[in-house]
């Protein structure tokens, strides 16, 4: 199974493959077309969703969402920028339970607001932190 | 009725203190929460001010169970981002040393397990042979947990030849051992009887939870890093994955057992190829950190293990993201516990192997519709008391 | 001598409370209880509410979450006892000590009578570092 092929030829130019080694496939994605991408991969393609990771760039943040072929041994991550200030995304956990508490980390440390998310509550941040903090993004200097 | 039980945010069993609210009605587990983040420390904040050779120092301390676990899967991440090549004799290391954390790992599992069910002979057993490999690590890396192998490129410090031998003999007195609990526990008709479709975790739930490692392979998903994506040695020896089909707590303990042994041979593999390597090639430098981004992953005693670098090719990880294995298992008790009664609960719970961290301490929390109070030691000896009440069944 | 610490010396029941650590600590004291170094002989155990206990014993670098529950049981702790921060991170807030979400080390928070440094202490540290805080009393 030709992964990058299946993607590339099913979403066409909504995606920009970048095969970095044998192994790692980064796919960027607008943040639009992300979810649909994230399902047929986990749907379709059946692969297993590892977790997600964001960081704070200067054009935004930006989101990967790792899934991994065990078959294959190939890492597939979705790479999506979510621009700044208030940053939100359509949320992918309505259809994938695992991605449930990683979205809520990212929406307390980044300050994502993962819309459509079943559960958005704080996860892994005191309930005494202060609203409107986050102790992830940079400081603009 | 309905009552709510809160347990923790201290509790026994899970790596990190956690607050879960049960739900029961009368017996039976109906709804449950789960609160995390009372052991939060900001361990990737801090990866960002240190110099990517201290980064390994620190992800080692992220949980002091898995403290070769989390180092691999970084220093894979960082040789991803840099492409780096690590020597033969270092990947053999660093094999050895994995292995024989899952092997204290699993011992220690199977030991709570057994004091959870009231078998506190378990507990004792399991952790006696459990002390050799402690020893072990003391000789051969100098310290008994934290051990401070790994280095980007290689590990830090050799296995001499002079300590092969020691290496074999505790293999040679473990294998045994296992084997006598392995048939403990299996032939055990109060084992069978307590274990057996407890907690069970379908296929279908694992999958859609994405759990991982010997919770994902006891329910039938054959997932194994060490085999989908060969790291260190792991393609240089023999052994298999283990899976099993049943999903409850039976199969969790059957999958650990057996993987004590798979250990075992990859460990006896890995002695006997490296004393045939020169000693001393250890370590191939990465002289600079290419700007980009490196993922890497391995098989933690808990289940796969992830770390994501990125780099703007300074002395200092831009982002350093860690999951660790519990972080998607912890969510399927959802699935797990529901439905089942609550003396079993505690057993459900360490189904996953939460590593443990707290020892008891319990919210007392009132619920306004009923005073009643359970604390996790109440739970254990509802679990103890069911295990005592099936052995007078069984006549044993 | 009071008859209290007199009484106290003798089997010194322990409890313990993670506050942030990496779970080593809490291993090796764990292991302090079986059958390498079994301390149950000396009468020292492990007790599950801090009013039975003589001895708390406190791991990791006190998050943030951890600091007003920590002092919680500070206050319930029958007195005189003993309070022994274990660990590295007890000790001095370790290779923590900068995180925005860690407001310890223990001494910052409550009083400390022993401390036992390591990453993780061996056992035979932990079991000398409560033995040393009996000889203080």
């Amino acid at each position: 199974m030709d992964v990058a092929k299946k993607i590339q030829s099913k979403f066409g130019k909504k995606v920009e493959l970048a095969q970095r080694s044998p192994k790692r496939l980064y796919i960027l994605v607008d943040k639009g077309d992300l979810p649909s991408v994230a399902r047929y991969l986990f749907e379709e393609l059946q692969a297993r969703f590892c977790t997600a990771s964001a960081v704070d760039t200067r054009g935004g943040i930006e989101i990967l969402y790792h899934f991994f072929f065990d078959e294959l041994s190939l890492m597939v991550s979705l790479r999506t920028l979510v621009p700044k200030p208030s940053p939100q995304i359509e949320s992918i956990a309505p259809f994938l339970k695992g991605a449930e508490w990683i979205e809520r980390e990212i929406a307390d440390l980044f300050g994502v607001r993962f819309v459509g998310h079943p559960d958005p509550r704080r996860l892994i941040l005191p309930d005494d932190w202060p609203e409107g903090e986050y102790p992830y993004l940079r400081r603009a200097d | 009725m309905r009552t709510t039980i809160p347990i923790g945010p201290y509790h026994p069993l899970l790596e990190e203190p956690e607050f879960f609210k049960l739900v029961v009605e009368g017996e039976t587990v109906v709804d449950m929460d789960v609160r995390i983040g009372w052991n939060h420390r900001g361990i990737e904040k801090i990866a960002e001010g240190k110099t990517y050779d201290q980064v390994i120092f620190l992800v080692e301390r992220i949980c002091g169970i898995c403290s070769t676990s989390h180092p691999i899967a970084n220093v894979l991440a960082q040789e991803d981002l840099a492409g780096a090549e690590v020597p033969e004799r270092a990947q053999y290391i660093r094999s050895i040393v994995a292995e024989l954390e899952r092997l204290h790992s699993h011992l220690l599992w199977l030991g709570l397990a057994g004091h959870f069910i009231g078998y506190n002979t378990i507990f004792m057993w399991v952790w006696k042979y459990r002390e050799p490999i402690l020893d072990l690590f003391e000789l051969i890396t100098g310290n008994r947990n934290d051990y401070a192998m790994l280095r980007p490129g290689g590990v830090h410090r050799d296995i001499y030849k002079r300590d092969l031998p020691a290496i074999r003999k505790v293999m040679d007195e473990l294998e045994p051992a296992n084997e006598m609990l392995t048939k403990a526990i299996l032939d055990d008709p109060v084992m069978g009887a307590r274990l057996k479709g407890v907690g069970v975790l379908s296929k279908e739930d694992a999958i859609r939870y994405c759990v991982l490692g010997p919770t994902a392979r006891a329910s039938g998903v054959d997932i194994d890093v060490r085999r989908d994506e060969p790291y260190a040695a792991y393609d240089k020896v023999e052994w298999k994955v283990i899976v099993q089909e049943g999903g409850d707590v039976l199969a969790k303990a059957v999958v650990r057992l057996l993987e004590n042994f798979e250990s075992i041979k990859i460990i006896r593999q890995c002695v006997d190829r490296l004393e045939e390597l020169p000693e001393g090639d250890i370590w191939s430098p990465i002289p600079q950190m290419p700007v980009g981004e490196g993922i890497g992953h391995e098989e933690a005693p808990r289940g796969e293990c992830l770390h994501y670098i990125r780099s703007d090719g300074g002395n200092y990880p831009l982002r350093v993201k860690v999951r660790a294995p519990t972080y998607n298992n912890l969510p399927s008790f959802e699935a797990s516990c529901i439905g089942e009664t609550i003396s079993d609960v505690a057993l459900i719970t360490a189904g996953i192997d939460p590593c443990y961290c707290c020892t008891e301490r319990m919210a007392a929390v009132y619920d306004s519709s009923d005073k009643r109070l359970y604390d996790w030691q109440d739970l254990v000896r509802l679990s103890q008391e069911k295990t005592e009440k099936i052995r007078k069944e069984l006549g044993r | 001598m009071g008859l209290k610490s007199w009484s106290l010396k003798r089997s010194p029941w322990i409890f313990h409370v993670c506050t942030g650590s990496c779970n080593n600590c809490d291993i090796e004291l764990l292991d302090c209880l079986t059958p390498k170094f079994d301390v149950e002989r000396f009468g020292i155990l492990l007790v599950g509410s801090i009013r039975h206990a003589d001895a708390l014993i406190v791991t990791g670098a006190v998050t943030r979450q951890a600091a007003p529950k920590l002092k919680y049981l500070w206050e319930q702790m029958p007195k005189p006892g003993l309070v022994i921060a274990l660990g590295a991170c007890g000790c001095s807030g370790g290779i923590f000590r900068d995180s925005y979400n860690i407001i310890g080390p223990v001494d910052r928070i409550i009083p400390v009578d022993v401390y036992v440094p390591g990453c993780p202490p061996k056992p035979e540290a932990i079991i000398s570092g409560i033995v040393k805080g009996l000889a203080k009393l």
